[in-house]
């Protein structure tokens, strides 16, 4: 069963054709996995998926849970249970940790019905537990400069664990993540699937792909391949030799030939 | 509006009810309430519309405990003029905590005229905490000229808790000896048809002397701000930084001239100054985790302004 079904989408950002023809199921429940190299349109199908400004589809439709979102607000749909973490995540300057983790926390308790009276300070300091955080430590820090990237990046993964989201958009969590921190994001990943969320992994780092059941190649801003990630594997393996399609990048074109 | 209800909004009535914190109240130009505490001396004396402060932090006297100032105004309507002369002599060290509270104004007008000697080693911590009523009503003017002797520490905070700015209008003035330490930082959220200006100056003189100048301004609505910064150095190993971060959301306009002078090879003084819509990803952040633009943006100023 679906949860998000991507209909014919083209996308196109300052009158550059970043996405072509997307058509795509992701099924409810699992971990999937967008790969491809650099410049394929992973994280551009994710900011689509999410309604980031400059992102929205030009053509086609995004059916999440049966209804087009098409013309819904990043709030909108993140109300209804889509949220997005980036590859980099932002800076706030004097936002404290817990503010950043609660905000989330706090619409997921309007949207879920669970234990409404959890202290918002419980939510915050379970997460980060979760992702290895001493939240004596980091509670009352700023999500600025003063954390490294891969302490930020954890911190994201810890609101979005708070908002408990049905359908999360993790845009290459691996980067700058040290080992052990990637074993807790991970971790995270399979506590969302428990939790019954659906997964999409924007990746081209075999180790993440491995977290995966499922897997889309995109190439040159279309998905070319799909399948059990061994199958997909091999991508990685024959840097991208199957491919034979239009959207071979340049690069591959000189190197492989068109087909 | 009664006394007790000003203790309550500046949130002082501990405070001033513990014979081991000083304190000095006044309601317009009526003080009432005052309190010493062991090495210093407070002298009162009435003017026209306000009060005449003097204040000794008398030498190698270390203040434990921040003292309270409260200057506040019960009435709607008034003008209230407060002379400041405040003094801390060798090695002393003071915290005053500032309370400046109009929570009625309507047409209101508060004016600080301040000298301020830090002496040699010591250090003076001045936080200032404004709390105005809805209306914005209020034009709130403080002049400062402040004198750091050598190795001495000048701290200041300003910061508007509650209520509308109205019309503010900021001239603060530091010069420092060698290997004194300055830093003076606004904090002021701008709404409806508040009027911000900030002029703040720092002057290097001494070898080693440091200063920062931090300003925070979100100008919303029709909110005008303007925010000079200048910090000069003229001696070596001087070192300064100006910090200046506006955002301007709605019809909100904002200027910033971060002026940086420095006149001896040796001194080093750096600037920066942005001003701009709230940051996209900052914003599309807060909106993926279920905000609503409005809310990230005032979560984001609220962060920006802590």
């Amino acid at each position: 069963m679906s949860i998000l079904e991507i209909k014919d989408l083209d996308l196109y950002v300052e009158n550059t054709k970043i996405l072509e023809n997307i058509n795509v199921e992701f099924e409810k429940g699992k971990v999937q996995a967008l790969v491809g190299p650099n410049g394929a349109g992973k994280s551009s199908l994710a900011f689509s998926i999410m309604g980031l400004s400059e992102y929205q589809n030009t053509r086609g439709n995004i059916i999440y849970k049966g209804e087009s979102i098409d013309d819904l607000s990043i709030s909108e749909r993140s109300d209804r249970g889509i949220s997005l973490a980036w590859q980099e995540p932002a800076r706030f300057e004097g936002l404290k940790v817990k503010d950043f983790i609660n905000s989330a926390s706090k619409k997921h308790k309007t949207r879920k019905s669970n234990d409404k009276n959890e202290k918002k300070e419980d939510v915050a300091k379970e997460v980060l537990k979760r992702l290895g955080m001493d939240p004596k430590e980091y509670l009352d820090r700023e999500v600025d400069s003063s954390l490294s990237g891969g302490e930020r990046k954890k911190i994201e993964m810890a609101s979005i664990l708070a908002m408990e989201p049905d359908l999360v958009l993790l845009d290459e969590p691996d980067s700058g993540i040290d080992v052990s921190s990637l074993e807790r994001i991970f971790e995270s990943i399979n506590f969302l699937k428990e939790k019954g969320a659906t997964v999409i992994l924007i990746t081209h780092s075999e180790v993440t792909l491995n977290q995966a059941e499922y897997a889309y190649l995109m190439c040159g801003g279309s998905i070319i391949d799909d399948g059990p990630i061994g199958e997909i594997r091999r991508y990685f393996e024959d840097e991208c030799l199957p491919c034979d399609t239009k959207n071979v990048p340049e690069a591959k074109v000189e190197q492989y030939g068109n087909g | 509006m009664e006394m007790d209800e000003l203790y309550k909004a500046a949130e002082i009535e501990d405070s001033i009810s513990d014979p081991k914190i000083a304190h000095l109240v006044i309601n317009k130009d009526e003080v009432v309430g005052m309190n010493d505490v062991p090495g210093l001396e407070v002298k009162t004396q009435p003017i026209e519309e306000g009060v005449d402060i003097e204040i000794i932090v008398e030498e190698g006297y270390k203040i434990e405990k921040p003292v309270h100032m409260c200057f506040g105004m019960t009435y709607k309507k008034g003008l209230q003029r407060i002379s400041l002369d405040i003094k801390v002599e060798k090695n002393a060290e003071i915290g005053i905590l500032a309370h400046c509270v109009f929570p009625e104004a309507l047409d209101v007008r508060h004016e600080m005229d301040a000298k301020i000697h830090i002496g040699e080693g010591a250090e003076y911590t001045y936080l200032e905490k404004h709390i105005h009523s809805s209306e914005g009503g209020i034009e709130v003017i403080p002049n400062a000229k402040i004198k750091l002797e050598e190795d001495a520490k000048f701290k200041t905070d300003f910061e508007l808790v509650k209520g509308r700015v109205g019309k503010l209008d900021i001239n603060y003035e530091t010069t420092c000896y060698k290997n004194s330490v300055m830093e003076m930082t606004a904090k002021v959220d701008g709404v409806g048809d508040d009027q911000i200006s900030i002029n703040e100056s720092g002057d290097l003189i001494g070898k080693g002397a440091r200063g920062v100048l931090t300003t925070r301004v979100a100008a919303r609505d029709n909110t005008r701000a303007e925010v000079y910064n200048e910090l000069s150095a003229s001696a070596p190993y001087a070192r300064g930084h100006v910090d200046c971060k506006e955002i301007i959301q709605e019809n909100g306009s904002a200027k910033a001239i971060p002026i940086v002078d420095v006149s001896h090879p040796l001194a080093h003084v750096t600037h920066e100054a942005a001003i701009g819509s709230v940051d996209k990803k900052q914003l599309e952040t807060l909106m993926a985790r279920g905000l609503s633009e409005e809310e990230a943006v005032d979560l984001i100023i609220q962060g920006l302004l802590n």
